[in-house]
């Protein structure tokens, strides 16, 4: 049991708890846009279960990729693979099997739902890890893909099919990916930069990515409230939307004009809450 | 500076929550023109809560706090004229928006004395709109009863919008540390009186 607990405690670092619960949260949200039998609790929790099964398989592979990468930088340093904690064929070994776990009960579930549950795992691993983030700034495009696929899979587990409505709510999390990478890659530049990584403010300096980062939030907001009228959202909650969307604007454009560490950072959590409370508002809806 | 604490961010993420509730189902029914105007303020007053729980007090040295701390009480009292004294609406609102312009004006342009009274006479009407309004139609009989919480909101925030004003302006009513101790109950009592006093309304 004690041993149990102590690989446990090593383990979970690997799987960026925080990242993963709001990735998993869009997922949620996307299956109760879809206004389906949102009660339907076994449904409810493999749709949880796959996705933090796969979700966390593919953080866990980057970990394990980029874990020459982390030990060249402060912040990541002291992650349980550079740290020496976890060897990099348990990180591996643990990585292939929860993803397999997770695409694989996700495809059991729904073909088409396995199928864009696959695609963010390959999109996230493949594309943005190992083949582009090394290479160019513009790895977070993809990235970005990967993000949105939770809220996507979700849409079209809830619905048997994809719309328009899931692929604008993935449009939104992809346009929203900027403001929250992008301000932590300026707040880490030096990191990023030490490790070999191109990041949009070593490649483009600080005033372009502010730019931006100011039209992806743009983007972001405009997408969410689209999709949100798609979703028939009531009058009330797109209210509601588009007073956080304000929020993120003002701090974007407010980011650019008047630059600040605090604003950015300000920028940075508010991005954060703002993807949580759209997703918080969708899932009240779903089951409104 | 006081260090915002756990229990100013659970007190402003209470105030958060009434205030995004005003915005997403307090203000149902309502006309175009009061709901927007409840919107902006109460939406406002969201946002500037969410940011001080993540940046701290030092938030409140931003010089947009003036303009914020304008647009909350401006479009709150517009809402309240137009929705219980609908004949004053075109006239209350022309006054909002040369208010409001007056204030960004002088405060950039001809900042100075000439601020300071502008900014004194539109929160002085706004102030007094959302004090006196809500109480004159409750003891009035056109309105319930608990629709005078509104203007205890109005008295809060007046308070609160005086601390913020004279501190600002260099002349402290009580000391920063103060101000920022009693703020975040000072925005929630506030809040909650609004929302009951609109409940109740």
């Amino acid at each position: 049991m004690k041993i149990l607990t102590i690989k446990f405690k090593q383990y979970w670092p690997l799987i960026k708890s925080l990242q993963t619960a709001l990735l998993l949260t869009t997922g949620l949200a996307g299956y109760m846009s879809a206004r389906c039998p949102v009660l339907n609790l076994p449904t409810v929790l493999a749709l949880a279960g796959s996705l933090f099964l796969a979700i966390s398989g593919s953080t866990v592979l980057n970990m394990w990729y980029d874990r020459d990468i982390d030990a060249k930088m402060p912040r990541t340093s002291k992650r349980p693979l550079p740290a020496g904690k976890i060897t990099s064929k348990e990180a591996l070994t643990f990585g292939l099997v929860i993803s397999a776990l997770g695409v694989g009960w996700a495809l059991t579930m729904d073909l088409l739902y396995g199928v864009v549950v696959f695609a963010g795992l390959f999109f996230d691993v493949v594309v943005y890890s190992i083949w582009l983030k090394r290479r160019t700034a513009w790895s977070i495009v993809w990235g970005g893909i990967s993000g949105g696929m939770p809220i996507l899979a979700g849409r079209v587990l809830g619905l048997g099919q994809l719309d328009w409505v899931g692929i604008t709510l993935s449009l939104a999390v992809l346009f929203w990916i900027p403001t929250h990478i992008l301000t932590f890659s300026m707040r880490y530049h030096q990191d990023y930069q030490s490790a070999g990584v191109p990041t949009f403010p070593s490649t483009y300096g600080f005033q372009s990515t502010r730019v931006v980062i100011a039209v992806s939030s743009v983007i972001a907001a405009l997408a969410m409230g689209v999709a949100a009228y798609g979703v028939g959202m009531t009058w009330g909650y797109l209210r509601l939307m588009i007073v956080l969307s304000g929020g993120l604007l003002v701090l974007a454009i407010s980011s650019t004009v008047r630059p600040s560490e605090r604003t950015n950072f300000g920028l940075f959590k508010y991005a954060s809450l703002y993807m949580l409370s759209s997703m918080l508002l969708l899932f009240s809806e779903g089951i409104r | 500076m006081k260090k915002i604490s756990v229990l100013d961010r659970i007190l402003l993420l209470i105030t958060g929550l009434l205030a995004a509730y005003q915005v997403a189902v307090g203000c149902d029914g309502l006309r175009t023109m009061p709901i927007t105007s409840y919107t902006i303020s109460f939406g406002v007053l969201l946002v500037a809560g969410l940011l001080m729980i993540i940046l701290g007090f030092e938030v409140l040295d931003s010089p947009l706090v003036v303009i914020v701390s304008t647009v909350i009480p401006l479009s709150l009292s517009l809402g309240l004229v137009s929705e219980r004294l609908v004949n004053f609406t075109i006239p209350y609102l022309v006054f909002v928006v040369i208010g409001f312009l007056a204030i960004v004006i002088t405060r950039y342009a001809i900042p100075g004395k000439a601020a300071t009274i502008v900014l004194a006479v539109v929160h002085g009407v706004a102030g007094m709109t959302i004090f006196l309004l809500p109480i004159i139609l409750s003891l009035r009989g056109d309105a319930p009863g608990g629709f005078a919480l509104v203007g205890v909101g109005g008295a809060l925030i007046g308070v609160g919008g005086l601390l913020l004003s004279f501190l600002k302006g260099g002349k402290p009513i009580l000391s920063r540390d103060t101000i920022m101790t009693v703020l975040p109950s000072l925005l929630l009592l506030m809040t909650v009186a609004f929302v009951a006093g609109f409940a109740f309304g």
